[in-house]
């Protein structure tokens, strides 16, 4: 169980060289709907986090047991035992977070990272590195939601984690909050942005029209 | 009760639209919406497994996995509640329905398969199939209004991709600034047709 140069890499590169969000276009889909709240934007992360490496986990430990044509369907059964695990979990422990998350929760089956963290990387690699790897894209995958969450909150409702740091106008304070930024459209613009500045800050990420 | 399932479908499709309200689908939505024929043929064989899936999944969950749901198989099973397994059978049903909506077209419409064919595999981890089972379930519809749900997020989701492909296709004139070339342009595209489809809401039939 070294924790060498290899190691650190797998970890570190999904962050910001291969980011699965802004790079490799994977689970968006069930990300932006909880990003108008920080809260709700952490215990997603934490959850898909969670399901990444576990799910890599297991299926490298049985990779060379999964025939191929099936194996599809395996992964989305590992996938799927994890996520109903971590639902659970969030029901028993933070039920009214699990309320506002609602069929977010379920969607990570779908999520493209997991899928694909299993189908692309565990399925040709040993346990360790796999899990690793999936805790690096679960991380990666989260860093986008934190910031977006961030802007969406301060900007939409004035606050961090429910705590008022800008004051609205609606409860006496002096600043308009910004309603486009709690609609779903504010979420695909800031997205935009995000990857125009890593690309801008990372050129050799650029792609043609 | 017509004017009911009516209005259920028209939200479903434009003001509830699943790519541009719920963000659902997004990553074959931003992935395959390069070209219109392809965004097209994508969508309609969402349709398709749309309507197959939802109903079939009400009726799993409205006879098997509902808490109290196995009463009629005997009166003991009533205080049995297997919703915890919901998630586990909906992605098996969407992934064998696929399975088995790819074997019958090839063998009984070779056509629509060669169109269909490579977006159908796709479409069993597409979130919006999942995501509409799970809908319906926390909203509660009956087995026709799943039906409906299923056409109207269908098409919604159809209208949604085949739109971005026809700007996209035409963006390849812009002169778009290099960091935001491909997906950046694209996320800003989508939040502004999010925009649009807001203009549906407040409808009421």
């Amino acid at each position: 169980m070294q924790f060498g140069k290899k190691e650190r890499e797998t970890v570190l590169d999904p962050l910001f060289n291969n980011n699965p969000i802004a790079l490799q276009v994977l689970g968006i889909c069930s990300a932006l709907a909880v990003t108008t709240k920080m809260e709700t934007a952490l215990v997603m992360s934490l959850a898909v986090t969670a399901v990444t490496m576990c799910s890599s986990l297991v299926v490298s430990l049985l990779r060379n047991n999964i025939p191929p044509s099936i194996r599809i369907i395996v992964q989305l059964s590992v996938i799927a035992t994890f996520v109903i695990l971590t639902d659970q979990i969030l029901k028993a422990y933070l039920f009214e977070i699990s309320k506002q998350l609602s069929v977010f929760v379920g969607l990570i089956i779908t999520n493209c990272i997991v899928m694909g963290r299993a189908e692309g990387y565990a399925m040709q690699n040993g346990p360790y590195m796999s899990a690793l790897d999936g805790f690096g894209n679960g991380v990666g995958y989260s860093l986008v939601l934190m910031a977006v969450a961030f802007f969406r909150e301060l900007f939409g409702s004035g606050s961090l984690f429910g705590v008022t740091i800008l004051n609205p106008v609606t409860s006496g304070g002096w600043y308009t909050t910004n309603g486009l930024m709690v609609l779903a459209p504010g979420a695909f613009f800031l997205i935009g942005f995000f990857i125009w500045a890593i690309r801008t800050w990372k050129p050799e990420q650029l792609e043609d029209n | 009760m017509l004017e009911h399932h009516l209005s259920l479908f028209v939200t479903s499709a434009f003001l509830e639209n699943m790519a541009l309200a719920f963000f659902l689908g997004m990553c074959t939505f931003l992935a395959c919406s390069k070209k219109v024929d392809a965004a097209f043929g994508l969508g309609c064989a969402v349709i398709f497994v749309l309507v197959i899936t939802v109903p079939l999944n009400n009726a799993l969950y409205s006879l098997l996995l509902a808490p109290g749901a196995m009463a009629w198989i005997n009166p003991s099973l009533a205080d049995v509640d297997l919703s915890f397994l919901s998630f586990l059978t909906f992605i098996g049903t969407i992934a064998a329905v696929v399975q088995i909506v790819e074997m019958v077209l090839d063998r009984f419409v070779p056509s629509l398969y060669a169109s269909l064919g490579i977006f159908l595999p796709l479409i069993a981890v597409n979130c919006a199939i999942l995501g509409a089972s799970l809908f319906m379930v926390e909203r509660d519809y009956n087995f026709a209004e799943s039906v409906t749900f299923g056409l109207g997020s269908g098409v919604g989701w159809l209208l949604a991709i085949t739109a971005l492909a026809a700007i996209r296709e035409q963006m390849r004139y812009s002169n778009v600034p290099p960091g935001l070339r491909g997906l950046g342009i694209t996320f800003l595209l989508t939040g502004l047709m999010a925009i649009g489809f807001m203009a549906f809401s407040g409808i009421q039939l």
